[in-house]
């Protein structure tokens, strides 16, 4: 058995194409992105090695500070409605008719191309014609105002629609992990007395926090290079009110033609990943896991 | 006497007022589950709604009011006014091309972590899994630079490329929990028998994996077919573009049109929507399978 199985040709041949092509698009791109970042280029004519100027320049640009505030902004925001997700996810997993209808109708939204949902929204909130202000207008706003072009308002108006894109992800999480839990520990609760509240706080929060800390996980990294819907909805505009790291890196890499620039925002955008993964990772692991079965 | 009954036994003994308290209760969770469940499609039931009027019907008319005549012409006008059949045919055929090939390089690659002996598999599937920490966008300028060189700017490869590269780790790990609790006793009673690796895995136990497989498959495509940044970048040609990218640009040409543009948006989330409609229990499934254990 070990000897047919141990077949170095056979092993080669399954393992190696994929192997190599998440090296060639995937570890070789990162190096590279660290390398660029070292160097004046503009993507087409020669490189020029620079050290870390590209970087000291980062530390001193403040366009790029804004955006990362706008990052860090969207981070908190998806985190704190991560609660909402998990109370509807608690709501969910009583044991109610229709529960599979509900669960598939919130999923709906996170099919859909992030382009497809950035053009909706964007008539969404039209000025004059949008759902949105022709509904403030018929209950007695006069003067609604143009959601995405006012830069006090813009980062609130892109934050409704992200709400409503991953609800149905988050939610179908939560409820897969509150499923999990055996009805016997809810059960006995309720014997010895326990409410509903009761339950969800001291029973089924604990019992879902493996999966809570990995769906923090999911939506702090996930904020942090967020770009699609921003990209298609304001551009980062107006004025930069709505820019974050991976639209500014492709305007700098892409507009700017400064790709030396934009690969250390890249560079940049990676540690930051893998250092809020750590960090969270670390901050959030239980000495003991929790066994019910 | 059981646990259960016990439970039971105490709920009958209570007053008809908590049993009103807790009908009132469910009344209420009902009304929450509704509510979210509005708010989640009353978008997309509109952008149904604008896609068959005209300018002046979605201005003027209610927003709810259904199309009096239903303008059909908003649809064929952009299928081919608007190069969206192009589009529509491209990104069929690179989610499908992508999808298989991710399919069949990740069952390959999880068949011999899970099944073949040799040093460096925890190694391997410890870069597949590091991978998927990995923002796509630190990997876009090099990855653009790198296509250049090779002339794959502007060219569906560098897509099905990326495509495959980036779904890899994802779909390795939700195949990887299917493959662990395949039963070993087949397979070596094939070993036993003289059956060579290639024939156990392809005759035994890719067949065995049909579900997870089909599973996987719904992922990537969905994936895959709503990418946009890669196509942004990569490709420049109307012949390769894709639809996410398709839609991007022709609503840009014709902001004004809302017909149009809703019928343009309509035909880009139709298939997903139908394929949802048919395979919601494995798409429900894929998604829970695929970021639970993460």
């Amino acid at each position: 058995m070990d000897k047919v199985m141990s077949n170095k040709r056979i092993i080669a041949l399954y393992v190696l194409p994929s192997l190599l092509l998440i090296l060639a698009i995937v570890y070789i791109p990162i190096v590279l992105t660290g390398y660029y970042g070292l160097n004046q280029w503009n993507g087409i004519g020669a490189m020029k090695f620079i050290g870390l100027d590209n970087y000291q320049a980062l530390i001193k640009d403040k366009m790029f500070w804004n955006s990362a505030g706008h990052s860090l902004m969207l981070a908190v925001f998806s985190t704190l409605s991560l609660i909402l997700y998990l109370v509807i996810a608690m709501v969910l997993s009583a044991k109610l008719k229709g529960v599979n209808f509900f669960r598939k109708i919130y999923l709906i939204p996170m099919l859909l191309s992030s382009v497809a949902i950035a053009q909706l929204w964007l008539k969404i909130y039209h000025p004059t014609n949008g759902i949105l202000n022709s509904f403030l207008e018929s209950i007695g706003f006069a003067n609604p105002p143009a959601w995405l072009a006012e830069s006090s308002l813009v980062l609130f108006a892109l934050f409704i629609p992200i709400l409503w894109q991953y609800a149905g992800f988050y939610i179908l999480i939560y409820y897969a992990a509150l499923k999990n839990i055996p009805a016997s520990l809810e059960e006995a609760a309720k014997i010895d007395g326990a409410n509903a509240f009761q339950i969800a706080y001291k029973i089924k929060l604990p019992l879902a926090m493996e999966v809570i800390k990995v769906t923090i996980v999911l939506a702090v990294v996930g904020s942090l290079k967020y770009f699609d819907l921003i990209y298609v909805m304001t551009d980062g505009g107006p004025n930069g009110s709505s820019e974050v790291m991976a639209s500014y890196m492709y305007h700098q890499a892409f507009r700017a033609y400064d790709f030396g620039y934009g690969s250390a925002i890249g560079f940049f955008l990676l540690i930051i990943c893998l250092i809020v993964t750590w960090i969270i990772r670390k901050l959030t692991a239980t000495k003991d896991t929790i066994q019910y079965s | 006497m059981m646990p259960g009954t016990a439970g039971q036994l105490r709920n009958g003994n209570k007053s008809s007022g908590a049993w009103i308290a807790s009908k009132l209760g469910y009344s209420v969770l009902y009304i929450v589950l509704s509510v979210v469940a509005i708010l989640q499609i009353f978008p997309l039931v509109w952008l149904l709604f604008f896609s068959l009027k005209n300018n002046q019907e979605v201005f003027n008319l209610p927003p709810l009011s259904l199309p009096m005549n239903p303008r059909w012409e908003n649809y064929e006008k952009v299928w081919s006014a608007g190069n969206i059949d192009v589009y529509f045919f491209n990104s069929v055929w690179i989610t499908v091309v992508a999808t298989v090939l991710t399919i069949v390089l990740g069952s390959l690659v999880t068949y011999a972590i899970t099944r073949l002996k040799w040093k460096g598999s925890s190694f391997v599937l410890g870069l597949f899994m590091v991978a998927m920490m990995i923002p796509v966008h630190s990997t876009l300028i090099p990855l653009f630079s790198i296509f250049n060189k090779i002339h794959l700017i502007d060219h569906p490869l560098s897509l099905i490329l990326s495509y495959v590269a980036f779904n890899m780790p994802i779909t390795i790990m939700i195949l990887l929990g299917f493959y662990y609790a395949l039963p070993r006793e087949v397979e070596e009673a094939a070993v036993i028998d003289g059956c060579s690796v290639n024939k156990i895995f392809f005759r035994i136990v890719l067949p065995m994996t049909g579900s997870v497989i089909a599973t996987t498959g719904i992922i990537n495509m969905i994936y895959n077919w709503n990418e946009f940044i890669f196509v942004n970048t990569f490709i420049s040609s109307d012949a390769y573009k894709t639809l996410t990218v398709g839609v991007q640009n022709f609503i840009g040409q014709y902001t004004t049109d809302w017909g149009a543009i809703g019928a343009t948006l309509m035909i880009s989330i139709l298939p997903i929507l139908i394929a949802f409609l048919f395979l919601s229990d494995r798409i429900v499934e894929g998604i829970a399978a695929g970021s639970v254990k993460g």
